[in-house]
């Protein structure tokens, strides 16, 4: 009975649509039928007379059509990589609520299995898109000198491994007094209880200090405008729950880094409106895209709440300069909406370009600064993903106020906490660390971008991130999204190297590839050449 | 300045940034707020407010400090390059294998071996807290709605229910037999909920129950679990409490009904745990989710990752968890000292004439002070709760907070301090119940 009433309740389903149609059609006959036979058997007949021909009708065009039934089975949920956009493994509302449903209608109710929400129905029989089945084979197969010449090399995931040895090293000697003691006592008493779940004050103190020197010492962050969070993923989440509600939009620049789509969408069901940046303006961001995106959003009845821009941005690796920033806040205030700045790349700029953030841009700006909210972590610029530290920077005293109530389902562990307040202290420390890593970052950098140069393989100039983007539309079969994902497939099948296809990214125009060089080490880098040869047939 | 300059429109929050459903309004968290104010301290603040709002398991610190003084190794992450590295960059929704593992011994642990489970069905979270509103946003839809018997968890209203758009319909429960859930509670929650026009997808119970300190019989927890493959609904077994039974064989967990059934009709079963209150280390946000179906133990994994445990965290717990001579011992002193606690506070608001509901779990007590009810009403025990925080200086939670649809009861959590901290709140109350006897003698 239950299942009758949600039934009713659901809409629209596919086969409903459908129904509809096959009405309007058939409603063109009916109606002036209806006339004819009022006019000579009245009321009843004229009623009667139509919906007997309307059932038929409609019996003829269901027997002449495929059963949505039997579609939904096979393919409701699973991606046809070649004409779906491969990201999209995770939410989009689905049927699949309604096939387990009209199973149940048919069966004592005992018998249909107990469903699971519609919201992630979908997640469930979702096919994995190119960025996720890459990282399962590196898994699978990864790549060794030694032990496994022949494993997949990885370079779809944006970590950095090119400076761990001097976090560990430093680990290796203050760890266990950092956690437990930190000068005092060793305590568990200290670690142990609830603790504010928007971060220990002291360890806030610290990340605003690592911040600041992160980004130059061009602004200071204040602890008390930090809400922290199990990772950057959740700390956008919380945005979004904060900024905009079901039904409402973010205004995105593509390429963007995929786990957007997861973070902004899922289970916010707030929706992305992709501005696309192009390879002639370097994809770099144009305010004019952005007002066209919006006032196209506008048009379709959709409410735009803000704009996230990463800076410096996945995939692509570009800085967004002074002047563009000042001009993003510009429309964000004629629009009224927010910015959320992704920065969690800041301290992994490398080469001479000027990274500015754009809390340096509010800080003059005082009228403004409640429209801005910056999101940071420790998992690029410090390598530590593992340890689960994001940031939520904000001047807005409701969203500091909603999301610090809301970190309690995404809080940072304390005992992690207690030994990055250490390390993130220690000034020295963090120093060596930065420098160092920006000189490691870019001999890589300059390593791989060379590398790919010399197989025709051209690049957009990156100064931040772990990666580099390039254009390997000269190698694919068809400008398609097709023809890129079936070059990604040889890549890493057949190349062995596993690189992230710009499709995954949104990125607009086919052919173009991120590829990640920091989980490598120099040695690696003419392997990768080498395997990348391998597979490059230049289509003419 | 005399010109008054026009604001700028300001910008717009969402409806869950200024929704109340976080429920942090009431009187469970002004309490809090008023011991936040004025603390009590054995030496420095005397007069203080003496926190008994806050379910914190601080009884067993010392084993804890131990453990970790003794194994070195596992608070330094310098273990060697591969060990670190690994631990530094593992951000795998999945979860570390040793630590799940030591999860699931430590839970069959719990129960005495009488139920199994399989490390690949643990699902971690950051917390508990995360590991229900998880479950909810993957069982039921906005605007659906969980039976959830009361009196409950006052957490549970912004948990379940606030980013999730997922409604609470409670299964009433009364002290005629010990705020029992009976079948016809059930039936009624479930009418209830569908004369609104809700669906309902699931039940959630917590066992040992919060607040009521005690565990669910066997016989009750088949009746639950026929009722949910009835009505072809999930029912979620928050378990959060299952090392603290003073007595390791008065609880029955769901994983224990499901055994003897075999497994039948597992799949709509999902229990929730945590390291919070056995181990008392909430500061460390350890959850799990554990569930029979796999397509909910698949999205929860994904979904984890809003809520990732630290790995450095896994890999330190990993290792004390493992290790089955510390958890053997940890898991027998821990009830031993909680059931002390218990008798203590039980006799010491007994001599003060205060009855409360017999206990078997947790780390708290369910009083009954409804014989000092002005009126037997939600704002007769607000009255009284708000005098006893304010005058006789102790945060206790009344009922209301709680959805109990008995005005006068109240939970009192013993476990969060220490035994002369306690012994000092129970002379408070006794001096409070005896002017109250004195007023009465006058009046």
């Amino acid at each position: 009975m239950t299942q009758t009433r949600y039934y009713r309740t659901r809409s629209p389903e596919p086969e409903k649509e459908k129904t509809g149609v096959g009405g309007g059609t058939a409603m063109r006959v009916i109606v002036p039928l209806q006339g004819v036979v009022q006019g000579r058997g009245g009321l009843v007949l004229g009623s009667i007379i139509p919906c007997a021909l309307f059932y038929f009708l409609q019996f003829y065009l269901k027997r002449n059509r495929d059963d949505p039934d039997d579609k939904n089975e096979s393919n409701s949920t699973s991606q046809n990589p070649t004409t779906r956009s491969p990201s999209s493994e995770h939410l989009t509302e689905l049927p699949g609520l309604t096939r387990s449903l009209s199973r149940a209608l048919l069966s004592p109710r005992n018998s249909g299995p107990v469903s699971i929400s519609a919201r992630v129905s979908g997640i469930v029989k979702g096919g994995d898109s190119p960025y996720y089945m890459g990282l399962k084979r590196v898994k699978e197969d990864p790549y060794d000198e030694l032990d496994n010449p022949n494993g997949v090399i990885q370079l779809g995931l944006a970590e950095n491994k090119l400076s761990l040895d001097l976090v560990k090293d430093w680990l290796a000697e203050n760890a266990r007094e950092a956690i437990l003691g930190n000068g005092k006592e060793l305590s568990v008493s200290g670690i142990a209880p609830y603790q504010p779940f928007d971060g220990l004050m002291e360890f806030k103190v610290a990340v605003a200090g690592f911040m600041s020197q992160v980004m130059e010492n061009a602004v200071s962050f204040n602890p008390s405008q930090m809400v922290l969070t199990a990772g950057a993923t959740p700390a956008i989440e919380i945005l979004s729950f904060c900024l905009a509600d079901t039904g409402n939009a973010f205004l995105v620049p593509t390429p963007y880094y995929p786990g957007f789509d997861r973070d902004v969408k899922w289970r916010t069901g707030v929706e992305i409106i992709h501005v696309p940046c192009r390879s002639a303006e370097n994809f770099h961001l144009s305010i004019a895209a952005l007002d066209r995106s919006f006032n196209q959003a506008k048009k379709r009845g959709l409410k735009v709440r803000g704009v996230i821009i990463s800076n410096p941005s996945n995939p692509v690796g570009n800085l967004l300069n002074r002047e563009t920033l000042y001009s993003l806040l510009d429309f964000a205030r004629e629009k009224n909406i927010h910015i959320i700045s992704n920065e969690i790349l800041a301290g992994s700029t490398h080469g001479n370009e000027e990274f500015v953030s754009m809390a340096e841009i509010v800080d003059q700006e005082d009228t403004d600064r409640k429209r801005v909210h910056i999101v940071y972590g420790l998992s690029k610029d410090l390598s530590l993903p593992g340890f689960r530290v994001g940031v939520i920077y904000t001047f807005n005293e409701d969203v500091l106020a909603a999301a610090r109530k809301l970190s309690r389902f995404s809080a940072t562990s304390a005992p992690t906490q207690c030994l990055l307040i250490s390390m993130l202290s220690d000034t020295k420390f963090v120093r060596t660390f930065i420098t160092t890593n920006r000189e490691r970052l870019q001999r890589m950098y300059v390593q791989l971008v060379a590398g790919l140069e010399k197989m025709g393989i051209k690049s957009i100039k990156s100064s931040g991130g772990f990666y580099c983007w390039a254009d390997m539309s000269g190698f694919i079969s068809s400008y398609s999204e097709k023809g890129e994902v079936e070059l990604w497939d040889k890549l890493l099948n057949i190349g062995k190297v596993n690189v992230t296809p710009g499709s995954c990214c949104h990125c607009i125009e086919p052919g173009w590839f991120r590829f990640c060089f920091a989980t490598l080490t120099e040695k690696d880098i003419p392997v990768v050449m080498e395997r990348i040869q391998k597979v490059l047939k230049p289509v003419n | 300045m005399a010109i008054e300059i026009e604001k700028p429109s300001s910008v717009r929050l969402s409806k869950v940034a200024i929704s109340k459903t976080h429920g942090e309004d009431s009187p469970y968290f002004a309490g809090w707020k008023a011991y936040d104010e004025n603390p009590y301290d054995e030496i420095h603040n005397q007069s203080g407010v003496i926190q008994m709002g806050l379910a914190e398991n601080q009884v067993s610190f010392d084993l804890l400090e131990k453990y970790l003084e003794e194994h070195h190794e596992v608070s330094s992450s310098g273990k060697g390059a591969p060990g670190f590295r690994e631990n530094a960059l593992f951000q795998d929704y999945h979860g570390l294998k040793s630590f799940r593992q030591a999860m699931a011994n430590f839970m069959e642990q719990i129960r005495g071996g009488k139920a199994k489970f399989d490390p690949d069905r643990i699902v971690l979270t950051a917390g508990a807290t995360a590991a229900n509103e998880l479950l909810t946003f993957i069982l039921a839809d906005p605007g659906d709605a969980l039976l959830v018997p009361t009196p409950y968890y006052p957490g549970f209203d912004r948990d379940l229910r606030w980013r999730t758009g997922v409604k609470i319909v409670p299964i009433h429960c009364n002290s005629s037999n010990n705020f029992q859930i009976t079948p016809e509670a059930l039936e009624a929650a479930y009418q209830s909920a569908e004369s609104m026009d809700l669906k309902v997808r699931g039940i959630l119970i917590t066992n040992p129950s919060n607040p009521l300190g005690s565990t669910i019989q066997s016989s009750v927890l088949n009746d639950i679990l026929d009722f949910a493959v009835h009505k072809n609904i999930h029912l979620v077994s928050d378990e959060i409490y299952s090392g603290s039974t003073f007595s390791p064989s008065e609880f029955v967990s769901i994983a224990e009904i499901l055994r003897n059934r075999n497994y039948k009709d597992a799949e709509r079963v999902h229990i929730v745990y945590s390291l919070s209150k056995d181990l008392g280390l909430p500061g460390f946000r350890v959850g799990t989710i554990y569930s029979y179906n796999d397509d909910v133990v698949t999205t929860a994994r994904r979904m984890s990752s809003f809520t990732l445990i630290s790995s450095q965290t896994q890999h330190l717990l990993a290792c004390m968890l493992s290790n089955h001579e510390f958890t053997q011992n940890y898991i027998k002193t821990n009830r031993e000292r909680l059931n002390k606690r218990y008798d203590m506070i039980i006799q010491g608001l007994k001599k003060a004439g205060i009855e409360c509901l017999k206990g078997n779990a947790g780390l708290f007590c369910w009083m009954n002070l409804s014989p000092l009810l002005n009126e037997p009403t939600r704002q007769g025990e607000l009255e009284l709760w708000n005098i006893i925080l304010n005058q006789v200086k102790l945060n206790i939670s009344p009922g209301s907070s709680c959805h109990c649809s008995e005005p006068g009861w109240f939970r009192v959590c013993f476990a969060n301090m220490s035994e002369q901290t306690l012994r000092v709140a129970l002379q408070r109350i006794h001096k409070f119940m005896e002017q109250r006897k004195v007023c009465s003698v006058n009046q």
